[in-house]
């Protein structure tokens, strides 16, 4: 047992502070107003106050923090992305991942398991090859294994897969996972001691600008003074650029997942396969937990379609034959904010003083660090990151589109 | 221990079963479940707790709580997290406790219960994550967690599905729901009755209710599934209901949900120990099983349900200790029958803890005071060897929140309520509030007529509701020990303090409190745990339990087995109609899509590399044919086909004439390409066309979707299963295609169409395709194509498979949309430029095609060759092209041409790289190199003349 844990046993109170205050009422200004509670706006405040010491800052959270997609994705952290653009911003995420238990003393469960694309046709092999030739260009550690590479790492599998026989994969051995919860907890509490505030249960009604700048923001709790503003909101992002009048091409669809009952550990790797659409890891809990491809229709809510775990149970079986008398315990969906060319959209907007984050699909618990890490520098410089340039909204006006399509649609 | 038969019991003593239970022979009878058949047997440890490995019994012997869970290791495979509560035992099973480390009896994890307060709620956040010991702690964690084994072995199991309908399907058929079931029927509605036990009744079963519900609902016109389970409730009362064998999705008019309530366990120091139950568990195992676990009780009550089940102890021969009440004063019921049995009644005290013997059992209880929620001074100690608790219950509330029921919380209930329901669902019984028998008859009365005026539309006059007078639920059955282990979740091993210190760690929300503590995370789903959580966090925070809120339920309410989900799956395996010919032809296959495709046909003694070439050169020199049915092929028939096909495509076809074919390039709003085809215009309002094989499906859901929004007078037909097509090719392919039809060929231009018999079979003819040579394209329905693919075959021409197809097309330039073409490529960087039109009003895409072709193109495609000396193994798909260091393009698709002698392929490049003759330097996985050069494209026949017929 780690000496660290004597304390709890030896003290009479159990020795540990708030991770975040609650803070009474909000104060009539700050310098920065992030909105949205998630992974996203607390890195990102996270960041503002260590790296440049802006501190006055409020996190606005209608739920609880870490309530929206931080806390329904399946934690799958990996940097094989399909664009030179994808593939570097993911990459930086995941070194700063690495750290981040040590640098929060929390530890966050960062779980380094290998992360296998598997490919059962053709056409899927030659994805997972450019990948692979992408990735290995900008140091990425990513190959193109074969079945029998397969089989040695996850030897249960079915290689042949129903009519679907494992023709090779994608491997990508920084792939991992980590306890999605804590991560906001972590740059909760990261950001409180700085002295941000982390305002809960607190809604925005509306944001006011003067003369193409922002200058307010109303909540269900009062009205802010501000100049600048963070949307960090995924699938609430409509709502909140439905304030500005600002457009974008972000479509919300519905992304379900689904647990199994707690099993003893038996898969160590993270599986996906591409052709039957599904994905699976198993937690620390000992549950596999599972997924699929986006809903296809927009929806605007969280909940569940029996479909679901239909569909991914008859794909899962022909993986996993032996999985025919494991029992799913609960299935649940998030928001997932789209874009067509499925990278996301970060940075400045047409309005002075708001930044958006958004368009995260189903990949922004991955880019957690870095998006708040870029976002940061954004708003404190005023000027796009270097690592973001790519995501700009503004290029579906120009047709300069990061084409990550074949790289994050199942992978997640 | 089993007693003397009762009539109430529902095993059958005529057959005894034979299982095992961690090794040890253990006998039962037939209709016991294995928790029953175990403490018949005198086991006192069936199971072992998550964390900290407490010895565990019955808890709730109602599937809420996992105190016990075994696997089933008796067959050819054995099956994990088995349910033992709630699964009947058969002879010859063999079963063991999960995760127990040396068995059940002597788990050497138990000695983690000492190190308790050294793992407080959390601690694995606040511990083990130096970077370099982490990897070592995860191992140790991946060891500790789980809970049943997965056998490797188990077979693929798919069960079938029901599809069901009624007018109303009734969820429990306690009290409540056989009332709602047979007011529903009795008025001429179609009911469906469920409930999770082997038997309809509930609690009629085992309490003193003389009724006749069941023998009406059984009379009734009422479908009962007994074993069965509501799992989720989905939009428009889409229910899954799960059976032992397979699971039915029902489709109900009404939902009357009549769940009941979950009985909650009191917290207490040492409320988990064997042989401390809820009084529901008490009530089943002695009247249903016959299964006598206690001898000397002590009652912990808060409610007339306490009392009754105190009354069957006494009933029984059951030596009752004590009762002790957490109420006090007027809230106590009339206890003269207790009072003249000289039974000790200790009101408005509590249990302070519990203790245990050498067997683990429990053996003795402390009584306190209990004022205001707190413990007092201790009143007694008293030696029993059993505990039977009913201080309150939680609705089972699952489904209701599923369908987005807003609840309200009920003071004098001390639970929620059902307040604004969706219009066709209803709920009764516990749920409501009721608890007695006669408001819990009438509500579910009422809820059966509001279904049967929902449905029939009618106005038939609710029976009046009756007030429940009971309180069930005590709103503090909680009492705090210094020294902890009083369990709220069972599952989770969470006590007491963990939410104090969770709540002081700032997790206040009752949705961080259950992430943070994983409180309701366990197999239960907070069914015995989430009620207490939540008080437990209203008197922390000084909020009201309404204020607290609930956490969101979602499916399931039990698990469901994967074989019930997946049932038997929809993975269709495609074929043509010339599938046979292809495997007497010793074809070997390949996947594309889903269907099956010769990809070359085998010859013995020659390798599949020469084998394709053989194909290839048959195809250049003599005949080849390949079939095509796996493309899509679509008709578009009406007076504004002309019209659709223009703005879905970016050609032109209003002009094309009757008779003639013209290639089709589609693209989606951004210009993007997505589909090609050969478009054939049968009729001045008849057109057929063709699509790629994967993107058939896709482009007939999206042309439907087109039609109907554009509300064009035409229509369109899928004929992709119904037409088999095949590809005849080569410079005698117009001589041997002469031999079989009476069609004048000579008057049948390059892109021409016809309609012909060929072979005797009525086709549709196109003279065109991809492969480079003169070539018709033969369409002719399923039934029939084989006739003119054995003429073809008999006469001599040489079958190909897809390898060849491929070398062939790529010899021409030909793209393969997909694989030459990415999510980026637009018309004018995939080398069909040419076929885009802007000189008309409008086709999908046009408007950005506009503005991207006002640009300089990031990308185009290109033709390269290597040197025809060029030795060494060929780059593959997808390698990059390199230039001055960075990314530059990459090789979409590269062959080796026999006719040609020489590897070709195409790319994707940097414009200002593409000059014919332009050196490119290709990297190879292992980071080598090889030097190609930009060439011309078709490499082969760049005039065409082949496939004009003119050469």
């Amino acid at each position: 047992m780690p000496w660290r844990l004597l304390r709890f046993g030896l003290s009479k109170k159990h020795p540990e502070p708030r991770m975040f205050d609650a803070p009474d009422a909000l104060k009539s200004s700050y310098d920065v107003v992030i909105i949205g509670g998630g992974g996203h706006g607390l890195a990102c405040a996270y960041y503002l106050a260590r790296d440049f010491g802006i501190t006055n800052v409020c996190v606005l959270e209608k739920g609880y923090i870490g309530g929206g997609n931080t806390g329904r994705n399946t934690t799958i952290i990996r940097s094989n992305y399909l664009t030179p653009e994808g593939a570097q911003f993911y990459d930086k995420s995941l070194e700063l991942w690495k750290d981040l238990s040590t640098e929060f003393d929390l530890n966050l469960f960062y779980s380094n398991r290998g992360h296998f694309t598997l490919a059962h046709t053709d056409a899927a092999m030659r994805t997972s090859r450019w990948r692979a030739e992408v990735n290995k260009h900008y140091g990425i550690d990513s190959e193109v294994v074969g079945p029998d590479f397969v089989k040695k790492h996850a030897p249960m599998i079915n290689l042949q897969c129903g009519h679907h026989p494992i023709m090779g994969a994608l491997y990508h051995a920084p792939g991992s996972v980590a306890r999605h919860d804590a991560v906001a907890w972590g740059y909760g509490r990261g950001a409180n001691m700085r002295g941000v505030e982390i305002h809960q249960r607190t809604e925005v009604l509306g944001i006011d600008t003067k003369g193409g700048k922002v200058c307010g923001v109303k909540t269900n709790k009062g009205y802010i003074e501000t100049t600048k503003v963070l949307s960090a909101t995924a699938g609430s992002t409509p709502r909140i650029l439905k304030m500005l009048d600002i457009d974008t091409p972000i479509f919300i669809h519905p992304l379900q997942a689904m647990v199994s009952e707690p099993l003893k550990p038996w898969l160590d790797t993270i599986l996906v396969s591409g052709s039957l659409h599904i994905y699976i890891s198993q937690s620390s809990r000992g549950e596999l937990v599972m997924g699929a491809s986006l809903d296809p229709y927009e929806v605007h809510s969280t909940r569940s379609t029996l479909d679901f775990p239909e569909g991914l149970s008859a794909q899962m079986l022909d993986m996993f034959p032996f999985l025919s008398e494991v029992k799913v315990m609960r299935q649940w969906a998030g928001m997932a904010d789209m874009t067509p060319d499925f990278a996301p959209i970060m940075g400045k907007t047409r309005i002075d003083g708001f930044y958006l984050d958004a368009g995260w699909g189903t990949y922004g618990f991955k880019a957690t660090p870095i998006s708040g890490k870029t976002m940061a520098y954004t708003i404190a410089n005023d000027k796009p990151h270097e690592l973001i340039t790519a995501f700009s909204s503004e290029r579906f006006k120009n047709y300069e589109l990061t084409g990550e399509k074949g790289a994050a649609s199942v992978g997640h | 221990m089993r007693i003397a038969p009762q009539a109430s019991e529902i095993i059958n003593r005529d057959k005894s079963v034979t299982f095992t239970f961690e090794g040890k022979k253990y006998n039962g009878f037939e209709g016991d479940t294995i928790t029953s058949a175990l403490l018949a047997n005198g086991v006192k440890i069936l199971g072992r707790s998550f964390k900290y490995h407490r010895p565990r019994s019955v808890s709730s012997f109602a599937n809420h709580d996992m105190n016990v869970i075994v696997d089933d290791v008796s067959g050819q495979y054995f099956i994990p997290n088995i349910r033992a509560d709630v699964t009947k035992v058969k002879d010859g099973m063999k079963l063991k406790a999960v995760n127990t480390f040396g068995g059940v009896e002597k788990d050497k994890a138990s000695i983690l219960g000492r190190f308790s307060k050294f793992l407080p709620v959390g601690f694995y956040y606040k511990a083990f994550h130096t970077k370099a010991l982490f990897p070592m702690w995860e191992k140790m964690f991946r060891t500790m967690t789980g809970l049943g084994n997965v056998d490797f072995k188990t077979p693929k199991i798919k069960t079938s599905k029901d599809y069901g309908f009624c007018d109303c399907l009734v969820v429990g058929a306690g009290v409540s729901g056989l009332s709602a079931a047979l007011a529903a029927a009795e008025n001429g509605l179609d009911v469906v009755l469920i409930d999770e036990n082997p038997q309809i009744g509930g609690s009629i079963n085992y309490t003193n209710i003389p009724n006749d519900l069941i023998e009406r609902a059984k009379a009734a016109n009422i479908r009962i599934f007994t074993d069965c389970y509501a799992a989720g409730y989905y939009a428009d009362n889409w229910v899954a209901l799960v059976h032992k064998t397979h699971m039915t999705k029902m489709r109900a008019k009404t939902l009357i949900v009549a769940s009941g309530a979950f009985e909650q366990p009191p917290v207490f120091r040492n409320n988990d120990l064997p042989n401390i139950m809820l009084a529901g568990a008490f009530l089943r195992l002695l009247k249903l099983y016959s299964v006598k676990t206690i001898n000397d009780a002590v009652f912990l009550v808060a409610n007339d349900y306490g009392y009754e089940a105190a009354k069957t102890a006494i009933d029984y021969g059951i030596n009752i200790k004590a009762i002790v009440d957490l109420r006090s004063g007027d809230e106590l019921p009339l206890l003269n029958d207790f009072i003249a049995k000289n039974i000790p009644i200790y009101s408005g005290s509590c249990i302070y803890e519990a203790e245990s013997g050498k067997d683990k059992n429990v053996i003795g209880v402390k009584i306190h005071e209990f004022n205001d929620g707190l413990a007092g001074a201790l009143k007694a100690e008293i030696a029993c060897d059993g505990v039977v608790m009913a201080t309150g219950f939680a609705p089972a509330l699952n489904l209701l929140y599923q369908a987005n029921t807003k609840m309200r919380f009920d003071d004098a209930r001390s639970q929620f309520i059902p307040d604004v329901l969706p219009n066709s669902v209803f709920s009764c019984g516990k749920l409501n509030g009721n608890y007695t028998y006669e408001t819990r008859a009438i509500d579910g009365e009422i809820a059966g007529i509001n279904a049967v005026n929902f449905v029939k539309n009618s106005k038939i006059k609710l029976p009046k509701s009756l007030p429940e007078t009971q309180k069930p639920n005590h709103p503090w059955a909680i009492v705090e020990h210094e020294k902890g282990k009083t369990f709220v979740d069972f599952d989770e091993d969470l006590q007491l303090k963990d939410f104090k210190n969770a709540v002081q760690e700032g997790f206040d929300n009752i949705e961080l409190l259950k992430r943070y503590t994983t409180n309701g995370m366990g197999p239960s789903q907070g069914k015995h745990s989430n009620m207490n959580g939540l008080r437990v966090l209203a008197r922390l925070t000084n909020k009201t339990p309404f204020e607290v809120g609930t956490t969101t339920a979602r499916p399931f309410y039990h698990p469901v087995p994967m074989k019930h989900l997946g049932g038997r799956g929809f993975s269709p395996n495609r074929v043509t109609p010339l599938h046979s010919r292809h495997g007497d032809l010793n074809a070997i296959f390949m996947l594309a899509g889903n269907w099956q495709r010769p990809e070359y046909y085998a010859r013995v003694g020659v390798t599949r590399q020469n084998a394709i070439n053989a194909e290839v050169m048959a195809v250049h020199e003599n005949v080849g044919i390949i079939d095509v049915g796996t493309l899509g092929k679509l008709e578009v028939i009406g007076p504004d086909a002309a019209e659709f096909l223009e703005r879905v495509y970016i050609s032109k076809y209003k002009g094309l004439k009757t008779g003639m074919a013209r290639y089709g390039v589609a693209c989606d709003e951004t210009g993007v390409v997505v589909d090609d085809g050969i478009i054939a215009r049968l009729a001045e309002d008849h057109f057929y066309f063709t699509t790629t094989t994967s993107g058939a499906a896709t482009i007939y859901r999206e042309l439907s979707r087109l039609n109907m929004i554009w509300g064009l007078d035409c229509g369109i037909v899928n004929h992709t299963g119904s037409f088999g097509a095949i590809n005849l090719a080569g410079p005698n392919s117009k001589k041997i295609l002469g031999k079989f039809t009476d069609l004048d060929l000579d008057d049948f231009p390059f892109m021409g169409y016809r309609e012909a018999f060929v072979a005797g079979v009525k086709c549709r003819i196109i003279r065109a395709g991809f492969v480079g040579e003169l070539g018709y394209e033969i369409h002719a329905p399923a039934l029939e194509v084989h006739k003119v693919w054995d003429a073809f075959i008999n006469d001599g021409a040489t079958p190909f498979g897809v390898e060849a197809q491929r070398v062939l097309r790529l010899q021409k330039g030909h793209i393969i949309i997909g694989q030459d073409t990415d999510g980026l490529s637009t018309p004018y960087n995939a080398g069909v430029d040419w076929a885009v039109r802007m000189d008309k009003p409008f086709f999908i895409g046009q408007r950005s095609l506009k503005i991207i072709n006002s640009k300089p193109q990031k990308q185009v495609l290109a033709g390269f060759v290597l040197p025809k000396d060029y030795e060494g193994a060929p780059p593959q798909e997808c390698h990059l092209i390199i230039h001055e260091g960075e990314i530059a393009g990459r090789i979409t698709s590269i062959t080796k041409s026999p006719k040609l002698g020489q590897i070709i392929g195409l790319c994707h490049i940097k414009p200002e790289l593409a000059q014919i003759g332009h050196e490119i330097k290709i990297r190879f996985s292992d980071g080598t190199f090889v030097a190609a050069n930009i060439a011309q494209t078709p490499f082969y026949d760049p005039e065409n003349l082949n496939q004009k017929g003119v050469a």
